[in-house]
């Protein structure tokens, strides 16, 4: 991504999805669904490569996050009746920016065992947790526990979806490539050097948790307001781990790939799941040659995991040692 | 009393399982220093390898009976001291060299696999394991109701236990897994080829794996492809609560996390039951992040 034209682009990207947005009635809501999916994976995606990308800080929860903002947002709108356009999206501003920040919160609860913490063991906190939100989210009545949570309004909208993922983009991008971000690359690539040259690790590994727990919060915010009906388990450990898988597959670090896996990864399981319906349909049952795939969607997922660590470790979309390239 | 004893025993029962499959985790990171996310499913494997041995075992030998329950043990065992060995050669050696992330994502894929095709093969509904062992409860002891697969998981554990010290202690191979868990390059050099030690290393704590499988799908008789997630998460919370690479470490945190959790269950609140061993695991790794009976590593640039 070009840097100068950081600013251009965010506009730009606001403009074009407030464009859309006008038109969106007219998109088949199937279509509507999966794109909102595509723009809440890429702030997830992208929030994510902030942690684990630049900061290199291993994290295996950041589905918890969402879970909390997804919760604190639907919480916040559920008290609204009916509202005027105005109203209804300025209140939905409101609880998506409270549900960031109180992932945000949690995001500093987590960022703060990392200063003592490497690697698979931090890998392993995060993880515990992220199931530790849910394990509370599932025992709190108040937002129904197990039994999962209905939100009233659906208010996401492409404009809100698509301009928050460009809004996260450039401020993710913008700080990684500002003075100060350059930090979150110094204790990715060697943290005991950094550190010696007077980077305060402890202050960027934790700043990093909590931009990106922010920005999940908000992505979950999104999430709540499109499905409109959240369970516990829908955020557990599983979840996170697809977060992850973008940002690997993208590449570590490489922020257009990020982007491009998380659209990848978002249509990919669509598309299996198209010919796993094929199996389904009475009279071609058996024809199609290629129905069995469909049930064998996640064992594809999951190989395709496996041979990219094998082959491709840097990424799909990683095609040049750039400067930010990673120690190995 | 009564109870708080019999809470006990019931929490000795599953963390001494805990404690076997953590015993995996923790020589697999002593020797490769990486954490094998794929072995709680490995335990599941070893629960379905008993699933459709039981029957065939059954038609050779009286069951339920010890004698049949050891032998399905046995042969799940081996079967999963295989498929350790395997996934070893496959998926973990072609990275041996690459960073630690890279080797722990790859186990994640080979969990996620391993769940899937089990969901693909086995089928995702949970299945009835059938009774290999004898059941005969025991209600002598001032009240305690015992009951005898309580024993015999007791029982077996504390054998594997001895086993496998055994094995670390007084054999070869066993003191080649200690050297080379000390230093690999200088084990590598005085000849020890660690290729092979390795391989042994994930087959002993894969077949370990596969005899918790057997003892859980005894206790839970319920099994299903995603049975491992869980009980797999939680004995890497023994292990490293014990201190990671500490064999003894492994079995104590087990029989902590196992305790704990039974107790909470039984006075607390079950639904709480799974955040525990996160909970506890986070607490030690913020006061003692080496574990309880783990030595502090010294980081050198």
């Amino acid at each position: 991504m070009n840097f100068r034209h950081a600013k251009t682009f965010l506009l730009g990207a606001l403009a074009l999805c407030f464009l859309i947005s006008l038109f969106q009635n007219q998109i088949n809501s199937y279509w509507l669904i999966i794109s909102y999916n595509i723009g809440i994976n890429v702030v997830m995606a992208v929030s994510l490569n902030l942690i684990n990308g630049y900061t290199g800080q291993f994290s295996l929860g950041h589905a918890g996050f969402m879970a909390v903002g997804a919760y604190t947002s639907a919480v916040i709108t559920n008290q609204f009746d009916q509202l005027n356009f105005f109203a209804a999206n300025g209140i939905f501003l409101v609880a998506l920016l409270a549900g960031g920040l109180l992932a945000a919160i949690a995001g500093l609860l987590v960022g703060l065992p990392t200063l003592r913490l490497k690697g698979d063991y931090l890998a392993i906190v995060t993880l515990g947790f992220g199931e530790i939100i849910r394990v509370i989210l599932q025992n709190t009545d108040f937002v129904g526990g197990a039994r999962g949570l209905s939100v009233k309004h659906p208010w996401t909208n492409f404009f809100w979806t698509f301009g928050l993922a460009a809004v996260t983009i450039y401020v993710i991008a913008t700080l990684v490539n500002s003075t100060y971000g350059r930090g979150f690359i110094a204790v990715r690539d060697d943290e005991i050097a950094a550190e010696a040259m007077g980077i305060n690790t402890t202050k960027y590994k934790v700043t990093a948790f909590v931009v990106g727990a922010f920005f999940a919060g908000i992505a979950g915010g999104l999430y709540a307001h499109a499905i409109q009906f959240l369970t516990p388990n829908g955020f557990g450990f599983m979840q996170s781990i697809a977060f992850v898988v973008m940002v690997i597959l993208g590449g570590m670090g490489n922020a257009v790939g990020v982007i491009l896996a998380a659209v990848l990864l978002t249509l990919l399981p669509e598309g299996l799941r198209m010919l796993a319906g094929i199996e389904h349909l009475p009279g071609i049952a058996k024809a199609h040659p290629l129905g069995w795939l469909g049930g064998t969607r996640m064992i594809i997922y999951s190989l395709l995991l496996i041979l990219l660590m094998l082959t491709r470790p840097q990424g799909l979309f990683t095609f040049r040692n750039s400067k930010l390239k990673t120690k190995n | 009393m009564t109870e708080f004893l019999q809470q006990l025993i019931n929490g000795l029962a599953l963390g001494s399982i805990l404690a076997l499959i953590a015993l995996g985790y923790t020589m697999v990171y002593g020797i490769l220093r990486f954490i094998n996310f794929a072995h709680g499913d490995v335990f599941m494997l070893g629960a379905f390898a008993g699933f459709y041995f039981a029957p065939e075992i059954a038609k050779m030998l009286p069951t339920p009976s010890i004698l049949s329950g050891l032998v399905v043990m046995g042969i799940s065992m081996a079967i999963c001291a295989a498929i350790g060995i395997v996934i070893e050669r496959l998926a973990y050696r072609p990275l041996r060299s690459r960073p630690k992330l890279t080797m722990l994502i790859t186990a994640i894929g080979v969990s996620l696999f391993l769940e899937y095709t089990g969901q693909f093969v086995f089928g995702a509904a949970p299945k009835r394991f059938p009774q290999i062992l004898p059941v005969f409860p025991i209600t002598k002891l001032g009240g305690l109701s015992l009951n005898s697969n309580q024993l015999i998981v007791l029982g077996v554990t504390l054998f594997l236990l001895l086993a496998l010290r055994f094995i670390v202690l007084k054999t070869k191979i066993g003191m080649a897994m200690r050297s080379l868990s000390f230093n690999p390059e200088a084990a590598a050099l005085m000849g020890i080829n660690t290729d092979v030690v390795i391989s042994f290393t994930f087959a002993l704590g894969s077949a370990l794996a596969a005899a918790a499988g057997i003892l859980f799908a005894a206790n839970y008789p319920a099994i299903d492809p995603l049975m491992g997630i869980l009980p797999g998460l939680k004995a890497f919370v023994a292990a490293v609560l014990g201190g990671i690479g500490n064999l003894s470490g492994a079995v104590l945190g087990g029989l902590i996390i196992g305790v704990t959790e039974t107790l909470v269950s039984g006075y607390i609140s079950s639904t709480y039951r799974d955040a525990i061993a996160f909970g506890i695991l986070i607490l030690i790794l913020l006061i003692k992040p080496s574990g309880l009976l783990g030595k502090k590593e010294i980081e050198k640039v």
